[in-house]
């Protein structure tokens, strides 16, 4: 267990890199196993709290980061890698994970070269104007964020309009849907520390 | 053309429609989120977990979201499950005393604070507590703020299912369990509604 004294929690989003600490325990580093391994996909994860406590139950993190991959990083069509992120962004902003914000905040920022665009998305929350296709990308991972789901019609006739088709519009579902996942994990087994 | 998988079956995509070739795109992602609803659902060691706990945990889940295909999914896996079909009811009527809207709940003190939300605090009622049992009582009351209010968790919700008997291990399954179907009912939810708007 880490020393919960040893925390430092932010209490704004930030684009900042951030900590994490489980709390609970996760498997010691040196009590991987090859089953551990293939679970982790990359090897270099065995170094991170997350993935060691994630890899507990090996067989459920390797098909969620399988398909965590394949969500934002195959961009050989569909929306752009900075949508998908804005998608990912957009949904842990409202669901309220300062962590997983600011990891997809900066990979925003990167890839869309519009770094204040997406601190006002941070600062601001999801009301934002960002304009018409982020503001289509961000409203659409926020009525899937909600529970019961708002998302409906409207969000796709926006979409639409601000020039995604099917195939863009699903990787904005696939991403913002995903990050339902990522969060609930991130913000219920542990907490980031500055 | 695909094998329908059980995003498909639930969403009612079929081989060779639009969204079948959409999906066939993203073909490692299609193929991980099935492998992800199988080692929860059909796992090589449920001794953390068991397969009744899991199929209960999913029916309150995706009942909370709503009735939909995805919930009587879950419910009819809860009913076909020897040691689940008695907890049938007693989810149902959990899920109604839990139906609320979300996402809610509080932000670390600070800047944020204007942003918090009240909403429900849902506890088992002392009703069903017997029928349920100490670790599920702990289970839904943990799987409700995961649904509702994710950024109220704290280290004592650990400690709660700690002292309900749940392992480390079975902590984070049923952690993934619960993240899981978030991720699921969703895509479910937003490729029918694609499908149905390019009707």
């Amino acid at each position: 267990m880490s020393a919960a004294n040893t925390v430092n929690p932010p209490v704004v989003f930030t684009q900042d890199e951030l900590g994490w600490v489980s709390w609970i325990d996760p498997l010691p580093e040196a009590e991987l196993t090859e089953r551990h391994f293939a679970g982790l996909v990359d090897r270099a994860r065995a170094k991170s709290e997350y993935f060691r406590l994630l890899v507990r139950d090996p067989e459920v993190l390797e098909a969620r980061t399988k398909t965590d991959k394949d969500i934002f990083y195959n961009v050989a069509d569909g929306l752009p890698r900075a949508e998908r992120e804005l998608a990912a962004a957009a949904t842990s902003r409202y669901n309220g994970c300062i962590y997983c914000a600011s990891v997809h905040a900066r990979f925003a920022s990167t890839y869309s070269k519009r770094r204040d665009d997406v601190q006002r998305l941070l600062d601001e929350g999801v009301k934002a104007d960002l304009g018409e296709r982020w503001n289509a990308v961000v409203k659409a991972s926020v009525a899937l964020a909600a529970t019961p789901i708002a998302f409906g019609p409207d969000n796709v006739e926006e979409l639409r309009r601000a020039g995604l088709d099917d195939a863009e519009i699903v990787d904005v579902i696939n991403g913002a849907s995903f990050f339902n996942w990522a969060n609930r994990l991130m913000l219920s087994l542990g907490e980031p520390s500055k | 053309m695909s094998t329908k998988d059980i995003i498909d079956t639930l969403a009612g995509i079929e081989p060779g429609s639009g969204l079948d070739a959409i999906r066939a795109r993203r073909l490692q992602a299609r193929e991980n989120a099935q492998k992800s609803y199988l080692s929860l659902f059909e796992p090589i060691d449920a001794g953390d977990f068991s397969l009744a706990e899991r199929a209960a945990v999913a029916a309150f889940v995706t009942g909370l979201h709503g009735e939909s295909p995805v919930a009587a999914f879950y419910r009819q896996k809860l009913a076909a499950n020897a040691d689940g079909t008695a907890l049938v009811e007693p989810i149902q009527i959990e899920i109604e005393r839990g139906k609320t809207s979300g996402p809610y709940g509080a932000f670390p003190a600070g800047p944020l604070s204007v942003e918090n939300k009240a909403g429900l605090i849902y506890r088992v009622s002392a009703e069903r507590k017997p029928q349920l049992g100490t670790r599920l009582v702990a289970a839904l009351e943990h799987a409700h703020l995961l649904v509702f209010r994710p950024r109220d968790a704290a280290s004592a919700d650990m400690k709660a299912l700690l002292a309900a008997g749940w392992s480390t291990t079975g902590i984070v399954t049923f952690s993934q369990l619960v993240a899981f179907l978030s991720f699921q009912v969703r895509v479910v939810s937003g490729l029918r509604t694609l499908a149905a708007a390019s009707a």
